[in-house]
């Protein structure tokens, strides 16, 4: 049993290594995780795993979504930093794709740490595939702990609200909640804005039916032209912003938070609306 | 391999430590590491097999009155207090007045006949294994593990109960342990119960972050806490954390994944059974997190676990 996801794990790296291009191997040798003895840092975070485990995600990225991307050297190379995105999409592929444009396309490799909903780890498989992965609870605690570490964490200040909200509202951003900025102002990590087009278009949710979404406990169950909500092959376009610098008390009054806030949605507006304009065509 | 057991010893040791529940396996194991150090007064309602001869034990419920007598007899300087009953089994109101009046009155005749020192053995349980905990938890999360484990109740209490005492006995340094998964050659709690099993059951599609402590760790963690000037709530980690999953493969475990939706329902019907000894709230621990963040510990006491990983997940068949 061992034996075969051994030679399994060794296939997945060998495709991780083939899609990513030619110098990718070299690359994702220079991560320096803190691994013990049994190839896990303390959060669950399991390099070998990452490596095979974003093959098919490479491949989306590669061959499916055929990402563009625009402006990667605006995230920094070390030191902490939050990545302050828009989320669109139903099934959250824009969180795979950022973290495989900055795993494969990035050199040196920075790896992201995207909070996940506090519903993610009541799902199988998709808990542990998350952890293995590097992904964590979305608690103020755990960002800080990581700030604090020097690492790279990815938000989405919109949410389940972004995430599945219908086609006709595509590309309008959600008012950001303002949690990722008390950990900015304390942590005094730069702000990278991140503009994700495509995505909207991956799974345009025609309706959401809410009822069956209490049942099962999801945030929402969209019905998509495909039905469950695999996504369209529409064409990805990344947008990393210059990073943003922020001063101030993490706690300070909420006006003046959400002034800042509205800096960075702003930010993040402005990274759509030039790659809605660059844009030739959906899916092409 | 047992870790190295080099005596704790340290500037202004107590001259004489009562330890409650010392026939225990943790009991035994902690009286055997001090009693060559200080005047060990042991206190159980078990009779002590294997004694060394230089400890005096008295084989007493801690609620009974004639308690206070082996505090006037003894004056004891320090107290360690292990004497906490986990029986599924057992009647409920029976291991609840056990536990929680036994704490009570044990506290309180420290508080009376000038004990400087209780510490208090909890456990990183008290959290309780969560799907929205944060990866690590310091010693101010609140102590949701009796949310959905009943039985956890006794100990959250005891905790609880601890922490004001600490708070209203400014005179007495009480110290209150919270030791994560404690494993080894003798102790028979859950989590050594479970990684015996040539085929424990798992939550197919979950495998979490688990810590582990070896039994003389602890032991070793409980001795320091008795340094003069030491006192507050601290998490005690072991040599670090690792899936679930990569203990039982160390362990040549067979494991039996059952889907989240039925493991419950089919627990309990085998606990009720009696075919096993762990009841269905147990499954939380083997599906959701509950790791603790221990570096106040190591801060203060300057604590490192003297067990390997490796080793400390091999105690349990030692």
């Amino acid at each position: 049993m061992s034996e075969l996801s051994d030679a399994v794990r060794a296939r997945l790296k060998a495709w991780t290594y083939e899609l990513g291009g030619p110098g990718t191997r070299a690359r994702l040798d220079k991560i320096t995780a803190p691994a013990n003895e049994f190839g896990v840092d303390p959060y669950g975070f399991d390099l070998d795993f990452a490596v095979a485990a974003v093959a098919p995600l490479t491949w989306l990225y590669r061959k499916y979504f055929r990402v563009e991307l625009h402006g990667v050297d605006n995230v920094p190379a070390e030191g902490r930093v939050l990545l302050v995105s828009n989320h669109s999409g139903q099934l959250p592929f824009d969180a795979a794709m950022i973290e495989v444009a900055l795993l494969v396309e990035k050199d040196p490799p920075r790896v992201v740490r995207a909070l996940v909903e506090r519903w993610v780890p009541t799902l199988p498989f998709v808990s542990t595939f998350m952890a293995r992965c590097g992904q964590i609870v979305g608690t103020p605690e755990n960002c800080r702990r990581l700030l604090a570490a020097d690492e790279a964490i990815l938000v989405f200040p919109e949410g389940v609200r972004g995430l599945n909200k219908p086609f006709r509202e595509r590309y309008q951003l959600r008012r950001f909640g303002p949690g990722f900025m008390r950990l900015a102002l304390e942590s005094g990590a730069p702000i990278v804005p991140v503009g994700v087009v495509g995505a909207e278009e991956q799974a345009p949710a025609l309706l959401d039916l809410k009822p069956l979404a209490r049942l099962l406990s999801f945030p929402a169950f969209p019905i998509t032209p495909t039905l469950l909500p695999f996504p369209l092959p529409a064409r990805y376009h990344l947008h990393f912003g210059e990073p943003l610098r922020f001063t101030g008390s993490p706690d300070e009054d909420d006006a003046e938070l959400e002034r800042k806030v509205a800096e960075v949605q702003a930010a993040v507006a402005a990274l759509l609306e030039r790659g809605l304009a660059e844009r030739k065509h959906v899916f092409w | 391999m047992a870790p190295r057991t080099e005596p704790i010893t340290f500037p202004g040791m107590p001259r004489t430590v009562l330890v409650t529940g010392i026939s225990g396996n943790l009991g035994r194991a902690l009286a055997k590491l001090l009693h060559t150090e200080t005047r060990v007064v042991g206190l159980d309602r078990r009779p002590f097999a294997g004694k060394p001869k230089d400890l005096a034990h008295h084989q007493l419920d801690i609620r009974k009155a004639r308690v206070e007598e082996v505090f006037r007899r003894h004056r004891p300087e320090a107290l360690i207090h292990l004497g906490i009953m986990h029986d599924p089994r057992e009647l409920r109101s029976e291991t609840h007045s056990f536990n929680v009046l036994g704490t009570h009155k044990i506290l309180d005749l420290c508080a009376r006949h000038g004990v400087k020192k209780a510490v208090v053995l909890s456990s990183a349980n008290v959290y309780g294994p969560r799907p929205d905990n944060s990866n690590f938890l310091p010693e101010e999360t609140p102590l949701m593990a009796g949310e959905r484990f009943s039985e956890m109740r006794d100990l959250v209490e005891l905790d609880m109960y601890a922490q004001s005492f600490m708070w209203k006995h400014p005179e007495l340094e009480t110290v209150l342990l919270r030791p994560v998964n404690i494993v080894g050659p003798t102790v028979r709690n859950a989590p050594s119960n479970y990684l015996r099993l040539a085929r424990p059951v798992t939550v197919l599609g979950f495998d979490p972050m688990v810590q582990i402590i070896h039994e003389q760790d602890v032991c070793r963690a409980l001795a320091l806490a008795l340094r003069p000037g030491l006192r507050g709530v601290f998490n005690v980690t072991g040599p670090g954390q690792l899936p679930l999953s990569a203990i039982l493969h160390q362990l040549g475990r067979h494991p039996i994944p059952v889907p989240h939706l039925v493991v419950r329902s089919l627990l309990r019907r085998a606990f009720e059974a009696r075919l096993t000894s762990f009841p269905p709230e147990e499954v939380d621990h083997i599906q959701y997190l509950c790791v603790v963040d221990g570096s106040r510990f190591v801060r203060e006491v300057g604590w490192s676990p003297s067990a390997s990983l490796r080793d400390t997940i091999r105690s349990v068949v030692a």
